[in-house]
């Protein structure tokens, strides 16, 4: 994604681009705070992955239990951790994380 | 052939002649006709339409978009409030560059409410990137909404049109149309050009993206793309017009000179007022006056510099504004005008506004020689006096 742009002549018409373009867009650079799990708490009740608005919230199709949160797309916004019934999921600073 | 039609009949009729894949609309007074005789000729077999009967007028642009993305043609028509509610949608048509093609009636703006003619709804759309066509009569309403179709599918301009005729004054009043066959208007308007960035939209093994996000690093260049086309518009206009009066003997331009050449005031106006104003021109012209009129065709894209060419010289130009452009200043046609003529180095004239015929208030005769005898005053000194005169308003 860090190509060199294309100019208004080169740029395809009208707005129009391939599909399923957002994939490529990584909106979890947004995220100032990010979940992270607590998996002796967690009860796999998936309130978490039902609550998500980003569809950030991977279950295991295999085990049936949670398995991450997709970093490249969570935003941050905490809804999660708000909706969780067992405080399995907290919010931790994104700066703290990096450190 | 010579038909008598009303201006919402002829524009109804270049509908059918065009036959569009999609109509979506919502009935507006003065305008309603327009889509109301449409729709029979779609219940009557005449057309292979696909009528939308939508809840309102956002609406009825928003299927247009829709239709218009899936790569086939689409028309809607309106007039007043109904282009007013339009009005985010407009911007959306033109950002995706999609040729959708409509018929406005020009209505006054609430409040107070009004039915009557201004230009006030479709100078609230001039920032667009529409398209805009006026017209004098119901034959030029006609013409220009069935080119306005090759206009709008040009491969280097794809942009919405709207063709436009004075509410009632034209919408509503019969008058002898001179109209293409069937056969001609189709030839000339031909099949759609294919729009290959859209080819793929209903294609579900290859599906595309309309209309995404785009912000600081794209949306400046899709802008700068959209004004390309209206850049390019100015070259197609022409070119359209006169292949259509090559082929049917009435050409197209940006606008039309009336008794000009040696014309030494000249008053400037658009739509249906063109046709009171040359009459006062033919009775000044035989009192020896040298008045001339340039009726403007297209407001967008704007032909500054054509105008400038024309107008250098000329002592006077009265810029008659259908509609008030609430600045404290002018109406919204004057300071376009001023800006186009501002570059002539030698031979400005000078320029005046009068802001008329809101909501209807009908234009006279009078009025119109009232305002020549003001910039023939404005001539003499090469002074003016002021800039702006409201005409026919009660004090």
């Amino acid at each position: 994604m860090e190509d060199k742009k294309a100019g208004w002549k080169e740029l395809p018409e009208g707005d129009v681009l391939e599909g399923a373009s957002s994939l490529k867009f990584k909106t979890g650079n947004w995220r100032n705070r990010r979940p992270v799990h607590i998996p002796e708490k967690c009860i796999n009740c998936f309130i978490c992955w039902i609550s998500c608005p980003d569809s950030a919230v991977k279950v295991n199709s295999e085990t049936g239990k949670f398995e991450r949160f997709d970093y490249d797309y969570c935003k941050g916004c905490g809804i999660c951790a708000y909706e969780c019934p067992k405080e399995a999921i907290k919010m931790e600073d994104e700066k703290e994380v990096e450190k | 052939m010579k038909v008598a039609r009303t201006g919402n009949e002829a524009f109804a009729e270049a509908m059918r002649q065009i036959n569009p894949d999609v109509v979506a609309a919502y009935p507006i007074t003065p305008a309603t006709e327009i889509v109301q005789i449409f729709s029979q000729f779609v219940a009557d077999g005449l057309v292979k339409t696909e009528f939308v009967a939508v809840e309102s007028e956002h609406s009825a642009m928003s299927a247009c978009i829709g239709a218009s993305a899936a790569g086939i043609r689409a028309m809607t028509g309106t007039s007043s409030q109904g282009l007013a509610l339009m009005w985010e949608m407009l911007y959306i048509a033109a950002g995706l560059r999609l040729p959708i093609v409509m018929a406005v009636v020009n209505r006054a703006l609430s409040s107070p409410i009004n039915i009557h003619c201004d230009h006030s709804d479709t100078m609230g759309a001039r920032d667009s990137g529409w398209i805009q066509l006026f017209s004098e009569n119901v034959q030029e309403a006609y013409d220009n909404l069935i080119q306005a179709v090759r206009i709008a599918e040009h491969p280097d301009v794809k942009l919405p049109v709207m063709a436009t005729t004075d509410g009632f004054i034209l919408s509503h009043c019969l008058e002898t149309l001179d109209i293409l066959s069937d056969e001609d208007a189709q030839d000339f308007i031909g099949i759609s050009p294919e729009r290959p960035n859209l080819i793929k939209s209903l294609n579900e093994g290859s599906p595309i993206t309309l209309g995404a996000l785009d912000l600081q690093d794209y949306y400046f260049e899709h802008k700068r793309q959209a004004a390309e086309g209206m850049f390019n518009a100015k070259k197609v206009i022409p070119e359209i017009g006169k292949e259509f009066g090559k082929r049917f003997g009435r050409e197209y331009g940006f606008f039309e000179e009336y008794q000009f050449v040696d014309a030494e005031v000249v008053i400037l106006v658009m739509g249906s007022t063109a046709g009171t104003a040359k009459d006062i021109v033919d009775e000044m012209r035989k009192e020896g006056k040298k008045v001339g009129l340039l009726k403007l065709r297209v407001y967008r894209p704007f032909p500054a510099e054509e105008l400038a060419k024309a107008l250098k010289g000329k002592k006077a130009v009265g810029v008659m504004d259908r509609a008030d452009g609430m600045s404290a200043f002018s109406g919204p046609l004057y300071p376009d005008i001023c800006a186009a003529l501002y570059d002539i180095d030698q031979g400005r004239p000078v320029i005046q506004n009068y802001i008329y015929g809101l909501g209807g208030r009908d234009i006279r005769k009078e009025d119109i020689r009232y305002i020549f005898e003001e910039i023939i005053k404005t001539a003499k000194t090469g002074k003016k006096d002021y800039t702006l005169k409201y005409i026919g308003v009660r004090e």
